[in-house]
């Protein structure tokens, strides 16, 4: 009896959380694949649902790659830099600003799309653009970059490496460039998977910022939950997963990798 | 250059950047919320409108639901996955965490496949089963992203318990339920308050979710948004803002202060 509870209770729960998150994931890939899904797999499969989400919405998959692109530019000359620093002067006023950074994880997206609108949504020319939208993703993004790179820097000896590369006549811009950022490598790989996943999925924010004429793959999506029909919101769903779940995969690859070398 | 001026110069694109869309419009917020004719008894006023105080009322009990379900399923399946090395095991694994990378609003849209009307259980039972756009529609949608965050946690606390303390409890005679509830469980507690803050958290902020499910159910990232969009009660949205953002904050420090790391909050 005991031992029942204790290992196959365990095992049931396990499955059904498995089913939970799974059997959504497998409907929506069957669902963007069938004729009529109402009339099940027996109508036949069909990838007509995929080349009209090609038609109607291939412009939010090239703009949601264009912003995650520009996105990990903007994280690595502001991100890697800055949490050299922040490894570097270990101390209270780089904790401070260390947390401040990170605000943007504990407040949800809506509050900071708010801000942002109320303060720049007047300004024509930004508020149109797609560098607003950039902006929103770069705020939530940023202190997955500094933390990934931060952890790594923290973790090796960089005062007697960078006092080594000084004593050989290296100034702080080259030190910068050729001690730092290779020992850096896997922290900024980690981070750069982190930030092209978290963007490219990113809703919240990007809802409250995006124009009729800015759609991103999850704007797309949502609009196509509110108003398509059922095969062609699950067939969009399906290109997002083909997308997102390889970027998914590569960054856990890389999370650990990263962890290992620090270890 | 010098070390300091080159120091200076690393800090200097963040410094601009959390300056210009951190900073300023937070500050930008919180000034807002007290420009309406109220002023700052606005926050007084939310305490005092049925509305804002239901919103408030339901969004903390749906969220406090989904943390005690979400660690109760999380603990259970993740110190399974820890202390047991089978064939597939990787697989369950993968499927566990693969709603890390997704929007808010394509969970909603996995509750609409489960419980919408051309869902899933309406599907399979007879009569009329239709739950995705109620308040179990939204639970179940918040415990789909908290059920992985939550999970991440523990394992990387689970994994890290001496094996030693459990079969010392074994061989002093403890059955394996006193072993859980006196030898795993408080090792896990740091974990455990930590990856609850966190999903506690990511449900009352969570808009994407709600956004897609929650057409009828007052949460507070929907009464903030059509305050927003409908209403344009800019003060009134600003300072619920505010107070979400505090919550929020709030929760994260404790996790913090409990676990090192933070898992992305973004339903």
């Amino acid at each position: 009896m005991m031992r029942l509870i204790t290992r196959h209770v365990p095992l049931a729960v396990t499955l059904l959380a498995c089913a939970f998150l799974l059997i959504p994931i497998i409907q929506s890939i069957l669902a963007g694949l069938t004729v009529n899904y109402f009339r099940g797999l027996s109508s036949g499969l069909t990838l007509k649902w995929i080349v009209q989400v090609w038609e109607l919405y291939s412009d939010s998959i090239f703009l949601s790659i264009w912003l995650a692109l520009t996105c990990l530019a903007a994280t690595l000359v502001i991100g890697v830099p800055a949490a050299y620093v922040l490894a570097r002067n270990p101390g209270r006023i780089t904790r401070v600003l260390e947390e401040f950074i990170s605000l943007p994880l504990a407040i949800p997206g809506l509050a900071l799309a708010l801000a942002l609108l109320q303060l720049y949504g007047t300004v024509q020319g930004f508020r149109t653009s797609w560098t607003f939208i950039l902006v929103g993703h770069v705020l939530y993004t940023l202190p997955f970059m500094v933390r990934s790179v931060l952890s790594v820097l923290a973790a090796i000896d960089l005062r007697t490496l960078e006092e080594g590369a000084a004593s050989l006549g290296a100034g702080p811009a080259r030190r910068f460039v050729d001690v730092v950022v290779p020992n850096a490598m896997p922290g900024i790989l980690a981070g750069a998977l982190t930030v092209v996943t978290l963007s490219i999925g990113e809703f919240n924010l990007t809802w409250m910022l995006h124009t009729p004429y800015l759609k991103t793959l999850p704007v797309g999506l949502a609009d196509s939950y509110a108003s398509m029909r059922l095969e062609v919101a699950s067939a969009y769903t399906l290109v997002f997963f083909v997308m997102i779940v390889p970027l998914l995969m590569a960054m856990q690859w890389a999370s650990a990798r990263a962890q290992r070398i620090m270890q | 250059m010098t070390q300091r001026h080159f120091i200076s110069l690393c800090l200097l694109p963040l410094a601009i950047f959390t300056l210009a869309f951190l900073a300023i419009p937070l500050g930008r917020l919180i000034l807002a919320s007290g420009e309406s004719e109220a002023g700052w008894g606005i926050y007084l006023q939310i305490l005092q409108t049925p509305r804002y105080l239901s919103t408030l009322g339901q969004t903390v009990v749906v969220s406090l639901a989904v943390t005690v379900a979400a660690l109760a399923i999380s603990t259970t399946a993740g110190l399974y996955l820890v202390r047991n090395h089978f064939p597939g095991r990787n697989v369950l694994l993968s499927i566990l965490t693969l709603p890390l990378a997704f929007p808010g609003v394509v969970v909603g849209f996995m509750i609409i496949l489960l419980g919408g009307r051309q869902g899933l259980v309406n599907q399979l039972l007879p009569g009329y089963w239709v739950f995705a756009y109620s308040i179990i529609g939204l639970f179940l949608g918040y415990l789909y992203f908290s059920i992985p965050r939550v999970l991440l946690t523990v394992m990387a606390a689970a994994e890290k318990i001496d094996p030693a303390l459990e079969e010392a409890a074994r061989t002093l005679g403890a059955s394996p339920w006193r072993i859980v509830t006196d030898v795993l469980l408080p090792a896990l507690a740091p974990a455990l308050i930590a990856a609850g803050a966190i999903a506690f958290a990511t449900a009352m902020g969570a808009f994407g979710t709600a956004f897609t499910l929650a057409t009828d159910i007052d949460v507070l990232p929907m009464v903030i948004y059509t305050e927003f969009t409908l209403s344009a009660n800019i003060a009134m949205a600003s300072a619920l803002s505010v107070v979400l953002g505090l919550v929020t904050w709030a929760m994260l420090l404790i996790a913090r202060s409990f676990s090192g790391g933070a898992v992305a909050a973004g339903g």
